[in-house]
């Protein structure tokens, strides 16, 4: 995807989000490139899903600026897709779920099953496709749910902790398919609290504390050698779990 | 004299006809305010709400004015007829079935809303998409329509007017035997009215079951 024509990168100028005089992001400035995987790290309650949620456009900053390169509304929310850690299916099948979102991004009828079915083929999927979303299991909804983002050409996906209900084994299927993502372009920007994870498939670390931005570092240099005090103390207190 | 048959046929087809229409308006109606943000929207509420609580009696004289020989739609010579009884039960039964169906939407939006709105689907759009998403937790909001539909007897009997052959249903039929003392036949009318609103609750039980189960 050229530079020139994306959406990327998103500028984060002071963003501040607070709720009931609580300050949940308190000035985080940042700026979000196109290429390198970002993985925001933090302790529960440090704000990750709720400045995801902000660059997204699910939730209103309560002052800051949030500036896509591109100024096109309608552009820039197309150029985005959102895959939540508990997925969200509808009451039909795997493939009428794809295809509805296709449907509500303005793909053509006839389009609209041929690129569905090429989305399942890319997670695996392709053998359920008439069966109902909703009694598929944990680890086939979010790839399901990743499948939706998939069709949909995303220039930026936000992950927010997609593994976390998943055993082992369908941990690493969600995390083939991000990988599959990154390789074709699309950005990724994921939350999680897996470690191991953050180091497979991330390239850099933004590490969120109390609502602010501690560090921002390079996945190698952050779990080698983190800069901040913050950060140091919750990889400390995190590594036994990994 | 109409016979029982005549009677329980005409009370299904009043107050089905009813229900159907009540849905249609009331779903949609419904979901609407359930995924909206309008002003006024808590007043419109607990409007809805208490509307569910409506006198039968109070809308059948309503209805009653509207379509009496002078009145509004008078012209239409409806009064004393089916379809009367048909309009004043279908305004008797949007409210609950409005007011529920908010109430299982607003519910459904919580969970759905931030995917829903991701995907960019907006208002309307959004609250169709609920609506059929939750069909078959609907199917309790159009059961308790159902229901108070074919126990009321306020309505039909104002604005129907309990004609023998033409208007009577079943409970137009045990409150006019009970006055008259015939206790037994209106007793055991009764029995066949709960008979009838069991039946058609199994029925729609068995048929949510088996699509919860097919569908999840």
């Amino acid at each position: 995807m050229a530079a020139s024509t994306g959406i990327l990168p998103l500028d984060l100028r002071d963003l501040r989000f607070a709720m009931g005089g609580r300050a949940i992001i308190d000035g985080v400035s940042v700026l979000i490139e196109a290429g390198p995987a970002t993985i925001i790290l933090g302790a529960n309650g440090a704000g990750k899903s709720v400045l995801m949620r902000l660059m997204h456009g699910l939730l209103r900053p309560t002052s800051g600026q949030i500036a896509w390169q591109s100024r096109d509304a309608e552009r820039v929310r197309r150029g985005q897709a959102m895959v939540f850690q508990r997925p969200v299916l509808l009451r039909r099948s795997a493939l009428a779920n794809i295809m509805y979102a296709l449907e509500l991004a303005r793909v053509p009828a006839a389009e609209r099953e041929r690129q569905a079915m090429d989305a399942l083929r890319e997670v695996g999927l392709v053998d359920v496709a008439n069966r109902p979303a909703r009694v598929l299991s944990g680890g086939e909804q979010q790839r399901l749910a990743l499948a939706r983002a998939w069709a949909l050409h995303p220039e930026v996906l936000f992950l927010d902790e997609p593994t976390a209900n998943l055993d082992p084994g369908a941990t690493r299927e969600i995390e083939n398919v991000i990988k599959a993502f990154d390789a074709s372009g699309t950005k990724i920007v994921m939350s999680t609290h897996n470690l191991g994870q953050a180091r497979r498939l991330g390239d850099e670390v933004l590490f969120i504390h109390q609502g602010r931005l501690a560090e921002r570092a390079p996945v190698d240099k952050f779990f080698r050698q983190p800069a901040s005090a913050e950060a140091a103390a919750f990889l400390k207190g995190e590594l036994p779990w990994d | 004299m109409s016979t029982l048959g005549e009677i329980v046929a005409l009370s299904l087809a009043v107050s089905l006809s009813a229900v159907a229409l009540a849905s249609l308006l009331g779903l949609p109606l419904g979901a609407a305010i359930a995924v909206g943000r309008f002003r006024g929207r808590r007043s419109i509420i607990v409007l809805l709400n208490a509307l569910m609580g409506l006198p039968p009696v109070v809308v059948g004289l309503l209805v009653y004015l509207l379509l009496s020989r002078a009145g509004p739609l008078g012209s239409f010579g409806l009064l004393f007829t089916p379809p009367a009884m048909v309009i004043a039960q279908t305004f008797l039964v949007l409210p609950i079935i409005a007011a529920l169906c908010r109430q299982s939407v607003e519910d459904a939006w919580v969970e759905y809303e931030e995917q829903l709105r991701s995907l960019g689907a907006d208002g309307l759009r959004a609250a169709l998409t609920l609506v059929w998403d939750i069909r078959f937790s609907l199917v309790t909001a159009v059961l308790a329509g159902l229901g108070r539909a074919l126990a009321e007897v306020g309505a039909v009997i104002i604005v129907g007017g309990n004609i023998d052959g033409v208007t009577r249903v079943m409970t137009t039929t045990i409150a006019l035997e009970t006055s008259k003392g015939d206790l037994p036949l209106a007793l055991s009318l009764g029995f066949v009215l709960i008979a009838l609103v069991i039946l058609l609750n199994a029925a729609a039980q068995l048929i949510k079951e088996a699509a919860q189960r097919r569908y999840g």
